[in-house]
């Protein structure tokens, strides 16, 4: 019972003991967290690299998701416990910053976790640890920065970047056909790449995906897919040179929304707004016509007549759009999204070289290509394959590659993958080590160790020996003294990552180092552990 | 310290050999779920749902059976979704997909247990599938020039997929229909031209195809029950109380009289449009939407045969044998196409009255009218027609086909056998496995006819040896036969998507060495 006094000598309780909650506290708690740390991390280890395997997560109304990503199983997994869901938050962070490596990331943390407890059995103090583990972080950071490479590309010669994203794809399901999709990221990175400022807004990129088929159908659409039809079933479904009009207001009767009240008490007015509700429709498709749209494209529904009207009067047009398309086709069609009919001006169309509708398997399955537009930087890649859950992982996949290529236009420095970097700092934090008098020392040495337990559960998940691979390459880097000697994953018979054509990105390997000090050190400072009483 | 429980309380955690087994296991029984269905003599399966009434339903179609299964088992999922999807993509081939993959993942459950990795059985599974696909792409017949030819390909096609099912008594009768349906979309996919129409009564002999279009409403009372040289207009527009939309105006008067005077204007605006329609010129009018008896009338005086509340299907249909379009508004008369056809007249089927469309302008849709003795039976004979249709339309977009009766998986596993012995290294274990897989499928088949399958799946195997051989399991005769001659042919555009998809799932489920399940979501109490 935690007791207080206040200014008058009064006690009162702080925090009230029940039987119901748990409390641990000091070396117990960090040694709890550190085992619950440890567990997530063992969930993850064997989804690394090439070879790693899969998980089938069921979620709790029973759908089913494959994945070997490691932010999306963290995120499925339905952790219960605080720390265990830092790491889920570890494994985001990564995933939002750089896209990539959210499975190395939460290894790389339980690796330091079980170091640390090792340290923790010893007597060292945790903040000693954690002041340690900082030091040895911004020495492998620097030292990645220094054997990184810059590469050069450009519109013309994406090799490298293709090779960059092979690099991540490796690692997933769809690695039968890598060099496809890799190409098609990068290509649509590039389109929508700004590359004077260095900067990729992958909103533009829009992956869409359609069971069927199969993987290599997969396709890149320098345009717009809509999961939509004609409103009518008679209307054109090809119409080239487009003029599109994209509006956010109904073809239908307006319905103010102030509150009012047309009564109608005799047959005059009956008429009248008879004759008027007539006008109104034939003025909304007149005003479409006028400004010379050939294609009508809106976010909400069409009155039956409304609908007739355009068909009748030769304007195609698509319904029930939703908003992101629609902003998505304002941007690739270089049109204005309008709001009313009053506001239409042919300036406002957006173009469009082709559109056309198409259809797909024996259901009655319809999708509206929009294509060759005026503004040629919104892309969207077009996913098919055997099943559903297939799809969901290929979308993973693809935006994990996007990112690279994203990351790779920001900052063109790659290093070696294959742990061939993990390898290599671990031998420049461990030469630094001895530097430091005092206590760090040994945990700074602990970070080494933990650098090595990357290269060691890629050998394991390949199926080789784990120490002996290890130990061997290791000498091989101080014996030559280059950094790309690597795990052979793919049993292609070299070590040398430069060779293999691994590369990752700088940046992502410097986050992931970054970001999982950043949360051990968190779950080292932590010594008390209050849990609300369950009811 | 005990590691910590890092899950919720209902959540549960399968590692390693556990995770897989568990998918092995209900992949496996899924597959012999649906086994005994495939083939020529495969057997049917009786499911009755949960919900009211406790339907029942008879079929041997494999995504129909998985449709309605529920599963517990995430691998066995994965292999409901590849039926699915091989369902809308191609139409047939559902159940060989799941039997496929299933029997993929038994072999190397065979292989995970001498200790191989998963990654060398996949790895060796697409070597494999890569081969076979090629193997089946060196084979193909493609008779897209030959028009003679390649109808009689379609219509062995058709009787293939056909004599799997209940329709197998009947099934040149009922290829001759698919394939004339099909033919009459000239090469669109639009299934949906094609209408059934499903009539218990008499027997399913009696089925027919019409080349007009049978639209199952009746006609109105005191209208013409026959029309010759009608000229149609379909429209979609509400013909009961035309109400005035604009600004959400609403009727409030204080005296009886006005409503009287309002309701004639009612009256009139009704008859105004009904005017309007009947100034196009027409003699028969389809609507969408309810016809009130008061502008049903005002046709009826016209002499127009007015139709209501023909569904939507029914009026895109109509739109489309008849060539007319849909129209909502009538200010226009000169600029609306009407549909023509030569006549309109009620006919009787067993005893119902339906109106019959023909002698239309644009062939493109048709009717076939299924005959049978219950409704279980229509239901069934209803999925095999749309099968073989599925199939021979996607057949007229990618003609090329191949032999069936197992003769594909024999020419795979031999090409795949092949590969194996060039191929050093613990890879050569999991193409073995993978010809083995493909062979399970004739040995199924056979089992499933209640043939010798050991001693027929060799004599095949030997009968393949021989280069360009036409061997495959007749079924009929319980013997090997030339598939040539028995004209036994099968689509390639199923075969391929068959292949690709279970070895894509196989490879899946491989893949997997954890399975985290989440607590299920409570259900509310609705007390």
């Amino acid at each position: 019972m935690a007791l207080a006094f206040d200014e008058y000598g009064r006690p009162f309780i702080i925090l009230k003991e029940q039987d119901q909650k748990t409390r641990l506290r000091g070396i117990e708690a960090q040694k709890a967290n550190i085992s619950a740390g440890k567990a997530v991390a063992r969930i993850l280890r064997t989804s690394l690299g090439p070879k790693g395997m899969d998980k089938i997560l069921q979620s709790p109304d029973g759908d089913v998701t494959i994945t070997n990503d490691g932010a999306t199983i963290l995120e499925q997994m339905d952790v219960d416990n605080q720390i265990a869901k830092l790491m889920v938050e570890l494994s985001r962070s990564q995933d939002y910053e750089i896209g990539d490596g959210t499975t190395g990331v939460v290894v790389m943390a339980g690796a330091l976790l079980e170091q640390a407890e090792r340290l923790l059995e010893r007597g060292i103090h945790p903040i000693r640890i954690a002041e340690g583990y900082e030091l040895a972080s911004r020495i492998a950071v620097e030292h990645l920065e220094h054997i990184s490479q810059k590469f050069d590309f450009g519109t013309e010669d994406i090799e490298p970047l293709v090779q960059t994203c092979m690099t991540t794809l490796s690692s997933k399901i769809v690695n039968r056909c890598k060099r496809h999709l890799a190409e098609i990221s990068v290509k649509a990175v590039l389109s929508v790449a700004d590359l004077e400022r260095k900067d990729v807004n992958l909103d533009m990129i829009k992956v869409e995906g359609k069971v069927g088929g199969k993987l290599e159908d997969t396709e890149l659409i320098y345009g717009i897919t809509v999961d939509k039809d004609m409103s009518h079933p008679q209307m054109p479904k090809q119409i080239e040179d487009a003029k599109i009009a994209i509006l956010t207001c109904p073809f239908e009767p307006p319905k103010p929304k102030t509150k009012h009240k047309v009564d109608i008490d005799t047959v005059e007015k009956f008429q009248t707004l008879r004759l008027q509700e007539q006008k109104y429709f034939d003025d909304m498709v007149q005003k479409c016509k006028d400004v010379g749209a050939t294609l009508v494209i809106c976010q909400w529904g069409f009155d039956d007549e409304a609908n007739h009207l355009l068909m009748h009067r030769n304007l195609p047009a698509v319904r029930w759009v939703g908003g992101v398309e629609l902003e998505l086709i304002a941007i690739a069609t270089g049109g204005r999204i309008v709001p009313r009919f009053q506001e239409l001006t042919p300036e406002k169309l957006g173009r469009a070289g082709l559109v056309r509708e198409r259809s797909f398997g024996t259901t009655k399955d319809k999708m509206l290509y929009i294509e060759h537009c005026a503004n040629s930087r919104a892309v969207t890649i077009f996913i098919r394959g055997g099943n559903k859950m297939m799809i969901e992982e290929t979308k993973r996949s693809i935006h994990d590659a996007l990112c690279v290529a994203r990351n790779l236009i920001r900052n063109n420095s790659i290093v070696y993958g294959g742990g061939s970097t993990e390898i290599s700092c671990s031998i420049a934090v461990e030469a630094a080590s001895d530097k430091y008098p005092g206590v760090e020392q040994y945990a700074i040495r602990a970070f080494a160790d933990a650098l090595d337990s990357i290269p060691m559960a890629l050998a394991e998940n390949s199926g080789l020996q784990p120490i002996e691979t290890l130990s061997a390459v290791k000498s091989q880097q101080i014996k030559e003294n280059n950094p790309h000697y690597g795990i052979d994953c793919n049993d292609v018979g070299t070590n040398d990552m430069r060779q293999q054509d691994v590369f990752e990105t700088l940046i992502g390997k410097q986050q992931q180092i970054l970001l999982a000090t950043q949360v051990v050190k968190m779950i080292l400072k932590i010594d008390d552990v209050i849990s609300p009483s369950h009811y | 310290m005990a590691i910590e429980k890092i899950f919720k309380d209902d959540a549960s955690e399968e590692k390693g050999e556990r995770a897989r087994m568990a998918s092995f296991v209900g992949a496996i029984a899924i597959t012999d779920l649906v086994k005994t269905t495939l083939g020529p003599k495969g057997m049917d399966k009786i499911l009755q749902s949960t919900g009211r009434g406790h339907g029942v339903t008879v079929t041997n179609d494999g995504a129909t059976i998985l449709k309605s299964l529920h599963i517990d088992n995430p691998a066995a999922k994965v292999l409901i979704d590849i039926s699915k999807v091989q369902d809308d993509e191609v139409g047939d081939g559902t159940t060989s997909v799941v039997v496929l993959a299933g029997e993929l993942l038994r072999e190397a459950e065979k292989l995970v247990a001498t200790k191989i990795h998963p990654m060398t059985i996949i790895s060796g599974y697409r070597m494999a599938a890569e081969c076979a696909r090629n193997a089946l792409l060196q084979r193909v017949v493609d008779n897209k020039e030959n028009a003679e030819k390649f109808m009689s390909d379609l219509m062995k096609i058709a009787m293939t997929t056909l004599s799997s099912k209940i329709l197998s008594q009947d099934k040149v009768h009922f290829a001759q229909l698919a394939v004339d349906a099909v033919m009459r979309l000239k090469g669109s996919t639009n299934l949906e031209a094609i209408q059934i129409i499903k009539k218990p009564g008499g027997s399913l002999r009696d089925s027919f195809l019409d080349e007009g279009f049978i639209l199952d409403k009746k006609i109105g009372l005191g209208q013409p029950k026959r029309i010759e040289n009608a000229k149609i207009l379909v429209a979609n527009t509400a013909m009961d109380t035309d109400k005035v939309k604009i600004y959400g105006a609403r009727v409030r008067v204080d005296s009886m009289s006005k409503v009287a005077e309002i309701e004639g204007a009612e009256k009139e605006k009704m008859r105004e449009k009904v005017q309007k329609i009947i100034a196009h010129g027409i003699n028969c009018f389809v609507n969408r939407q309810l016809i009130y008896n008061f502008p049903e009338e005002l046709f009826a005086d016209a002499g127009i045969l007015a139709i209501e509340h023909a569904d939507f299907d029914g009026i895109e249909r109509l739109a489309l044998v008849t060539g007319g379009e849909i129209a909502s508004t009538f200010d226009n008369p000169e600029s609306v196409k009407l549909g023509h056809c030569k006549l309109i007249e009620e006919i009787m089927i067993g005893e119902d009255k339906l109106i019959h469309f023909s002698g239309v302008e644009m062939g493109q849709a048709c009717t076939i009218v299924l005959r049978g003795s219950s409704h279980h039976v229509l239901d069934e004979a209803e999925r095999s027609l749309h099968d073989a249709l599925c199939v021979l339309s996607q057949t007229v977009n990618d003609t090329r086909v191949l032999l069936g009766g197992g003769w594909p998986e024999m020419v795979m596993a031999k090409e795949v056998d092949e590969l194996a012995r060039k191929t050093p290294g613990k890879k050569s274990h999991a193409i073995e496995a993978f010809s083995r897989a493909l062979v399970a499928i004739p040995t199924i088949i056979a089992d499933n006819a209640g043939l010798d399958s050991a001693d027929l799946v060799t004599q095949l195997r030997a009968a393949h040896h021989k280069e360009g051989c036409n061997a495959g399991i007749d079924v009929i005769s319980g013997s090997v036969g030339d598939m040539a001659e028995l004209g036994i042919s099968e689509s390639f555009k199923v075969k391929q998507a068959v292949l690709l998809s279970a070895t894509e799932a196989a490879e899946m489920i491989l893949r997997v060495d954890e399975i985290i399940t989440c607590a299920p979501r409570k259900r509310e109490d609705r007390m």
